[in-house]
């Protein structure tokens, strides 16, 4: 197992003024977010607002404007920001010969997966697994794990390297209701128990009320930003969802 | 002795030599161009050898090979920056291409009605190989094993998500453009001796029927080996006695093997 750390609450990452246009279009303008370690930050928004797209920028996968900035608060210290990232999905179809050794050696290692299964890395993601009681799925094909199980995988996968920040991409998808709460709970424990900050997009705003300790109202900019309380309450929120939920 | 028989003739000795390089070759690519949903891409490429000859010959090139391999790399990273950058479906995009390239291509080898000379292409003839040509596909071959231990699981990676390969810094379009090239060089170099018409089932057959009994990459990769160098080396002593053309015979098999397979699968 790997040692807990408990969050300190001094690291921040810093977005100033983050845009970005695709296509002469532009998608996102002026986005300032704060961020500080041991914190869920939930993304939230209609379609089309651009959440996957500032998820997108903060990856470094598309270019964008602005800048973002990681601060040990203590001593002031710019260190570079390592980013854990759990996708909406993989394309993986039916019949894949990939397993879930296969999956995370391909991103995480050199040894060639074609060719041998190294022991080092093997103990490695094993160990990362186990943290998701997910040990027992190394050697199933991808394309068989359930919606939950596969979220699981890419968890473990996502904090292999410890990162500073990890951001997930509307994972909760194609889960039912129990996998849901779970996945929360998991995410809850994640924030509370290791030296990271998380930002999260999501769809259900029920599980946002419960979990949230940051809720970011996206359409284009920032609307709004602030507690669950500030944003469900504020005129934007109102205006965005017009009073329902989103889908 | 008897069984070896085919042996004793120089070309079938160098046939023999070609077929045990092209099978690994095409066995290895074969599993990378199936996950990666390429089949269509590589049939395109097969396609483009004619229009690569016909270029060669309005420039007056010596050597139509060398012009056909050149123009292959060029249509394969345009086809791969074309379907990167159009919002409509791939397979749309290099059909367009490809329809245009072989109309192209089919225009120029038949003026003047001479394009019997060039339809030896469109089937291939093994029997034919030089050693010299062989050595090129023995090149082609280490480069694909190269490839395959530095950038197998990056590339794999990549067509995984390509979000998270490049939040890994994998470098996504890099590899991708390596590895168009490199499918366009092996298909290049093997078409003469392949043929057209057939050279994309010997590329998707036995990594086709490979994914049908394996649940991992090391399986995949050594049962499409495997199915294509059986098939290969079978196909080549049959049409031997048999008396018809190698490649269509290797596609046979292959076929049959990934029948097989297919009732034989896991679901």
């Amino acid at each position: 197992m790997r040692k807990i750390i408990v969050p300190c609450g001094l690291h921040c990452i810093k977005i100033n003024h983050l845009g970005v246009s695709l296509g002469g279009q532009e998608i996102l303008r002026d986005i300032n977010l704060h961020i500080h370690c041991g914190s869920l930050n939930v993304v939230i928004g209609r379609n089309g607002a651009g959440k996957s797209t500032l998820i997108r920028a903060i990856l470094g996968d598309i270019p964008h404007t602005g800048n973002i900035e990681f601060k040990d608060r203590e001593n002031g210290r710019i260190q570079k920001l390592k980013i854990g990232y759990v996708p909406q999905s993989m394309n993986v179809e039916k019949q894949t010969p990939l397993s879930v050794y296969d999956m995370i050696a391909s991103y995480r290692s050199n040894v060639p997966v074609f060719l041998t299964c190294g022991r080092k890395i093997r103990s490695r993601i094993e160990e990362h697994l186990k943290l998701f009681e997910a040990d027992y799925l190394m050697d199933k094909q991808v394309c068989n794990l359930s919606g939950g199980e596969l979220q699981r995988v890419l968890l473990s996968m996502a904090l292999m390297d410890s990162p500073n920040l990890l951001l997930l991409d509307e994972p909760v998808s194609g889960i039912d209701r129990n996998g849901m709460e779970l996945f929360y709970k998991t995410i809850y424990n994640l924030k509370r128990n290791y030296d990271l900050a998380v930002i999260l997009i999501s769809h259900d705003l029920d599980y946002v009320k419960q979990y949230a300790d940051k809720v970011v109202l996206l359409d284009g900019d920032v609307r709004k930003q602030g507690s669950v309380r500030e944003v469900f309450g504020s005129p934007e929120f109102a205006q965005v969802f017009q009073g329902g939920k989103e889908e | 002795m008897e069984g070896f028989a085919w042996l004793q003739y120089d070309f079938m000795r160098h046939a023999f030599l070609a077929i045990l390089i092209i099978t690994p070759l095409f066995g290895l690519m074969g599993t990378m161009i199936v996950n990666r949903k390429m089949a269509f891409f590589s049939d395109a490429l097969g396609h483009s050898a004619l229009t690569g000859i016909a270029i060669g010959v309005v420039l007056g090139v010596n050597d139509t090979s060398i012009s056909m391999a050149v123009f292959a790399v060029v249509f394969a990273l345009l086809l791969n920056f074309i379907s990167s950058k159009v919002a409509s479906s791939a397979d749309t995009v290099i059909s367009v291409f490809s329809s245009c390239s072989i109309a192209l291509g089919l225009a120029i080898l038949s003026q003047g009605g001479n394009f019997s000379r060039y339809s030896g292409l469109l089937v291939g003839d093994i029997l034919s190989i030089t050693p010299q040509e062989i050595g090129y596909l023995f090149l082609i071959l280490l480069a694909t094993l190269a490839f395959w231990l530095f950038a197998f699981n990056r590339l794999l990676a990549v067509s995984l998500n390509r979000t998270l390969a490049r939040s890994l810094h994998i470098p996504a379009g890099w590899l991708e453009n390596l590895f168009a090239a490199l499918t366009a060089l092996t298909v290049m170099v093997s078409i003469k001796w392949i043929g057209i018409l057939i050279i994309n089932a010997l590329l998707i057959l036995p990594a086709a029927a490979a994914r049908n009994i394996s649940e991992n990459m090391r399986e995949y990769h050594f049962f499409a080996v495997l199915f294509s160098m059986f098939s290969g080396i079978l196909g080549l002593v049959i049409s031997y006695y048999v008396n018809v053309a190698t490649g269509p015979t290797i596609a046979i098999l292959a076929s049959i093997i990934y029948f097989a397979t297919y009732f034989d699968r896991r679901d």
